[in-house]
């Protein structure tokens, strides 16, 4: 029994963490069509981030929670102003200039800090669940995976800007004729995801080894649960990680992480190969 | 962005492809009386890495693939031979099966990904994903518990010590260094003329027929998803081929070869080199390797950084390429110098011209 609830412990933070990881991806994909190959990169230097405000004595949730987003928004902002606004329309060309952004950034930081495993101390304990100890923190993912989903959410859905947004997406030129400049909605879509993906960092460098490389365990995860979820960006995020997440977790539990990895792969191909256009492309299509 | 002038059957073509093949009989041959041992080696790496690039050059740029994980094939290939040599002795048998194993793995794929008709940017994400999860996979497989036969996977370490091709039937005579330059280089000038020929053919039109509108050659009466699956497979076959002589040269393969690095430094590859042409790819690879050669030496700046910088630049700023943009140049030159022949009185008009300015072949 405690074994049991152990497992849905684990099942439901590897939902979380599959959620908070992706969520950058999907919001720059679902509204602009980009797949951002950085995206492990923009999570890289959120972790950097957490690492470096650490040592610098910056409060611990403040450089978890506060700084990363803030910061990896801005790189990702300016990373929009030089590059990606010149290849709007052209997929190809995206991919591979956030490709090669990517392997600038880890070449960037390797030159920088060098390539060593950096990490942060956990600032929470653990609790028992019966005879099983687990890990705190794994509570600060959930929380900061709901609050991630939620908030964007909300913000899609109830303010002036998400509106904006929304609108944008379905139809730029229309939003231009009505007086919104689609370049600047972009621009801030990108930053936003950018952001995210920066959070998702930050949460994770306590319990990840804080690498120039690091971004490459996570985006083999991402992708899938990017095209697993389909057009619907919170919709799908959630769906999609959710179904990801429990087969990882278990296969993961009964073998090793790795091993979860390629059983998730090979779930995501069946999976397109039934709904090409991944879940909310087929079901709750007019779900966000 | 696929190149539209890059036509076949041009006046550039059989031309271009003799002199590509002459200038490659020439190094074969030639090579071993120039350079020292040293430099041989070094050249029988760009050979396999000419190869790899070959594989991406042609599912992207004449299949309109976006296969971005095109290290998955070039590691499968490179492990199959290993572990195969190393069971076998004779190394006849294990390099078809480097050929056989990520054309067959390729196949599979393909099958998931061109039948259930997904977009290109999804291809591309998971063949990139792929790569990464073979990656983390061979990763893990240190231990004694990971082995084939006779050979162990060896985890991040790899397998070290691979048996060199031997003479066919005689797995004692093991090839030296020329040996090796004759066998890579040879291999090349093969995959180069296979794939002009695949070109040139039925299948080949086709292929490129489906790039240039998928629709069309449907409504035409082919089949984009077979097509798609062939020309994926048949890349497949060729990274693999390109995975064994990698591990020949260097004598050992790690999961490195399925890094992302690797199948982003053979997008940078056709990309410097010109997309939509054989022969940029693999000059790409020459110069890029080469360059990354160079900035290896120095500890200052981590290579990365400039992979990532060229790759941005080149989309920004030359996304068509390397050799295209110089062809263009040079035919640019030769119109202007027809044109001012037929300027002068008594000229014939050039009637090559339409075809040049076309765009060359290949």
């Amino acid at each position: 029994m405690d074994l049991v609830g152990l497992l849905g412990f684990n099942v439901f933070t590897g939902v979380a963490t599959l959620a908070l990881i992706t969520l950058g991806l999907g919001v720059i994909y679902g509204m602009m069509r980009i797949i951002n190959l950085a995206h492990g990169e923009f999570m890289m230097l959120g972790a950097y981030t957490a690492v470096v405000a650490v040592d610098a004595g910056v409060n611990i949730w403040v450089a978890m929670l506060v700084l990363p987003p803030l910061i990896v928004g801005l790189i990702g902002l300016l990373i929009e102003r030089a590059v990606i606004r010149f290849l709007y329309g052209r997929m190809m060309d995206t991919m591979l200039a956030t490709w090669g952004i990517s392997l600038g950034l880890i070449g960037l930081v390797t030159t920088l800090y060098g390539n060593v495993v950096r990490g942060v101390s956990t600032p929470v304990g653990s609790f028992e669940i019966g005879r099983y100890g687990a890990s705190l923190y794994s509570l600060v993912i959930i929380a900061a995976a709901l609050a991630a989903l939620g908030g964007m959410l909300a913000l899609l859905r109830l303010t002036r800007f998400g509106l904006i947004l929304r609108a944008t997406m379905q139809n730029p030129r229309m939003a231009a004729a009505l007086g919104v400049s689609p370049d600047r909605i972009y621009m801030a879509t990108f930053a936003l995801g950018a952001g995210l993906a920066g959070l998702a960092g930050g949460v994770l460098a306590p319990i990840s080894g804080v690498s120039p490389a690091m971004g490459a365990a996570y985006i083999a995860r991402a992708f899938i649960t990017v095209l697993g979820g389909g057009p619907a960006i919170i919709t799908g995020t959630g769906l999609a990680a959710s179904l990801f997440g429990t087969i990882n977790e278990l296969v993961a539990f009964r073998t090793t992480p790795v091993i979860g990895d390629v059983v998730l792969l090979l779930a995501a191909v069946l999976l397109i190969r039934v709904l090409p256009q991944g879940i909310t492309g087929r079901y709750l299509r007019r779900s966000l | 962005m696929i190149p539209t002038t890059a036509r076949s059957g041009t006046i550039a073509g059989p031309a271009g492809f003799l002199a590509v093949v002459a200038c490659g009989l020439a190094l074969l041959f030639g090579a071993p009386h120039v350079t020292e041992s040293f430099g041989l080696v070094q050249m029988t790496g760009f050979a396999a890495l000419a190869m790899f690039a070959l594989s991406q050059g042609f599912v992207w740029g004449y299949g309109g693939i976006m296969s971005f994980g095109q290290a998955a094939f070039l590691g499968l290939g490179g492990y199959a031979y290993a572990v195969s040599v190393i069971n076998l002795g004779d190394s006849t048998l294990p390099v078809l099966i480097a050929i056989a194993v990520p054309m067959l793995f390729a196949a599979a794929l393909g099958y998931f990904m061109f039948f259930g008709r997904i977009s290109d940017a999804y291809v591309g994400v998971i063949t990139l994903t792929v790569s990464v999860i073979l990656f983390q996979l061979f990763n893990t497989t240190s231990g004694s518990q990971y082995r084939i036969g006779q050979a162990e996977l060896g985890g991040f370490n790899g397998i070290p010590a691979i048996p060199v091709i031997n003479r066919i039937g005689e797995p004692g005579e093991q090839l030296d260094i020329e040996g090796l330059w004759a066998v890579a280089m040879s291999a090349l000038i093969l995959v180069y003329v296979l794939l002009r020929a695949i070109l040139a053919s039925r299948l080949g039109r086709v292929i490129v027929a489906i790039r240039e509108n998928e629709t069309r050659a449907q409504l035409i009466g082919y089949d984009p998803r077979l097509y798609k699956l062939l020309a994926f497979t048949i890349s497949a076959g060729i990274a693999g081929l390109a995975g064994c002589l990698y591990a020949n040269w260097g004598g050992f393969i790690s999961p490195t070869v399925f890094g992302l690095s690797m199948s982003a430094q053979v997008i940078i590859y056709v990309l410097v080199g010109g997309l939509g042409t054989l022969i940029g790819p693999m000059l790409g690879a020459v110069l890029i390797q080469s360059l990354i050669i160079a900035a290896g030496t120095q500890s200052m700046v981590d290579s990365n950084l400039g992979l990532g910088l060229v790759l941005v630049g080149f989309v920004l700023l030359v996304p068509e390429g390397l050799v295209p943009v110089a062809r263009r140049l040079v035919v640019g030159a030769a119109e202007r110098f027809t044109a001012r022949k037929r300027a002068t009185p008594g000229a014939e008009p050039a009637a090559a011209n339409p075809a040049l300015a076309e765009g060359g072949g290949r």
